[in-house]
């Protein structure tokens, strides 16, 4: 029963997907057609579907590795024997990911003001001139990037901090008698005791970030020039703005085997570099 | 809460040290700095936050702001439709994940683990490609646009039953047999011996449904049209469109939202990372 629950979901898109579903078959089924492929055909033809997909892996190309790189730097610093308030450093920053994506997305919009905002603030004690961080197509993405890795990078360190805590101490001790430099047990003990988590993590947190849709609804609305648009957010407004549920549901369905393939791509990879 | 450094971390000589509690410090401010700043506007007068140099604390602190979101913004309604939503959804999916989890675990029955391995398989599908059919099923069962409609997705999660059932794995199958010949029926075993036992997982699992369903904005977004019944999150993001100017009021809303979520988070961590850890380490 539970197997069905969840695999007929992906069923009824499909077959949704291939229907001129729309606001008319919503108050009459009987205005239902068959279509096919049509609304895959019309959607790849459509310039703003091919902005939204590239909007959308620039956000996963840049904001992954960022986010992985904050919560791996922040999980070595907490397991580091030096650390002081381990407890309290760990809590102040996990805090970011309990919150309410839509509270703090408000609280950045003004953090990333033009005029009044903190960060063009401290930009201009730099000597940098105010961006028009969330208004200027060139700076929208990456101003959204930023917020998403300061909200999400906790949520692995507590997962990685885990798996270093995992790694026996022996191999440090060892490895410190061979002579190994600080970034030595770093490069041939630690990452490698690693790998295998975060390649995991990797892969989860792509799947994630696949799935951008809360940043920019409340920070930019999808603009500057659409510069922020997602795929996600093009299902939204095609399914539930305009209610053409059946383009809605192709938009839907391509995400999924967009993560579906990325997903097993990177198991593949990671398995075949376990192998060497 | 930022300056709780005992002096003797700052005295020691060693270098290395102080880089490594320096950058932590810095990877904190950087955290925490967006959220106290939210309390701290959110007390300010009206237009206080739109001047430049850009206010680190209120010049006259005042509760203007809360007073206006609930006398003409209606966030009392919302404050209490998240309240009673995050709560229904928590005890209702508790029950399901629960009684699945333990069944997993513990119960044979045809198929199992062939169901259990389908259902892992289907955690690789977002949720996403699932929410046009769901909402053509819920507006076929008159759902769309009611509470029940919200809380239906929330009912069974994959990721719930999991962690139940690796927990309940640890069981010993004794005990359960000495109460059957005991003579006890299998739902009085369940609620006499299993659920005692299972508490615990019982609390991580109530955290996360908790804080999930509470932040969560798409689902809502998409079911809910009446704005009597929409759930904070909703709310604030439809709010913040209509007054992009009043940052001091949208900072209350927004704490409103969110110190909830962090208060409860703050009372159960050790659960809430539990239950974390649990989900992460089996991928």
């Amino acid at each position: 029963m539970i197997g069905v629950f969840f695999v007929l979901p992906v069923v009824a898109a499909l077959a949704i997907s291939l229907t001129d579903f729309d606001i008319y078959a919503l108050a009459d089924l009987s205005n239902l057609r068959v279509v096919g492929l049509r609304n895959y055909v019309e959607l790849l033809e459509r310039p703003l579907f091919w902005k939204a997909l590239g909007n959308t892996f620039y956000f996963v190309a840049a904001g992954v590795p960022l986010s992985l790189g904050a919560s791996l730097g922040a999980a070595l610093l907490l397991n580091s024997k030096l650390a002081r308030f381990q407890p309290f450093f760990r809590t102040a920053l996990f805090a970011p990911v309990v919150t309410t994506v839509v509270a703090v997305a408000v609280i950045w919009r003004y953090l990333l003001g033009a005029r009044y905002g903190f960060l063009n603030y401290a930009l201009s004690s730099l000597g940098i001139a105010p961006i028009d961080w969330l208004g200027d197509p060139r700076f929208a993405m990456p101003a959204i990037i930023l917020f998403a890795v300061w909200k999400n990078f906790g949520y692995n360190m507590i997962i990685l901090l885990a798996g270093l805590q995992n790694i026996p101490n022996e191999l440090y001790e060892a490895a410190r008698i061979d002579g190994a430099s600080a970034f030595a047990r770093l490069r041939f003990v630690t990452l490698p005791m690693l790998a295998p988590m975060l390649s995991i993590v990797a892969i989860l947190t792509i799947a994630g970030y696949f799935q951008l849709f809360a940043e920019p609804y409340v920070m930019t609305q999808g603009g500057p020039l659409q510069s922020t648009l997602s795929v996600l957010y093009l299902m939204y407004e095609e399914g539930f703005k305009y209610w053409n549920l059946g383009s809605a549901s192709a938009v839907a369905f391509l995400l999924f085997l967009l993560i579906f393939a990325v997903t097993l791509l990177q198991t593949r990879a990671a398995r075949g570099g376990f192998a060497r | 809460m930022t300056d709780r450094r005992a002096p003797q971390a700052w005295l020691l000589p060693q270098p290395a040290a102080i880089v490594v509690n320096g950058l932590l410090f810095a990877g904190a401010a950087f955290a925490l700095f967006p959220l106290l700043w939210m309390l701290a506007a959110s007390f300010m007068a009206p237009g206080e936050a739109s001047t430049y140099p850009p206010p680190l604390l209120p010049a006259h602190p005042t509760l203007a702001n809360y007073r206006e979101l609930f006398a003409h913004a209606g966030m009392g309604r919302y404050l209490a439709n998240s309240i009673l939503l995050a709560a229904a959804a928590t005890a209702l999916s508790l029950v399901f994940n629960v009684m699945a989890g333990y069944a997993f675990a513990k119960l044979r029955f045809r198929g199992r683990e062939r169901l259990f391995r389908l259902m892992l398989g289907a955690l690789v599908i977002p949720g996403q490609v699932a929410m046009v059919p769901l909402f053509l099923l819920l507006k076929h069962m008159g759902l769309v646009n009611t509470y029940g409609g919200v809380i239906v997705p929330a009912l069974a999660s994959i990721f719930g039953i999991f962690l139940v059932r690796q927990y309940a794995l640890s069981i010993p199958d004794d005990l359960l047999e000495a109460a059957r010949i005991d003579g006890a029926s299998e739902w009085k075993i369940f609620a006499a011996v299993v659920v005692p036992l299972l508490k615990p997982i019982i609390v991580t699992l109530a955290v996360f449904t908790l804080l999930g369903t509470w932040n969560d904005f798409m689902w809502p977004l998409i079911v809910l049209s009446d704005q009597n019944l929409y759930t904070l999150p909703v709310a604030l993001a439809s709010l913040s469109r209509e007054h992009v100017q009043d940052n001091e009021l949208m900072m209350a809303g927004s704490v409103l939202t969110t110190l909830p979520v962090l208060i409860v988070f703050l009372a159960l961590q050790r659960y809430y990372m539990q239950g974390l850890m649990m989900g992460a380490v089996k991928g």
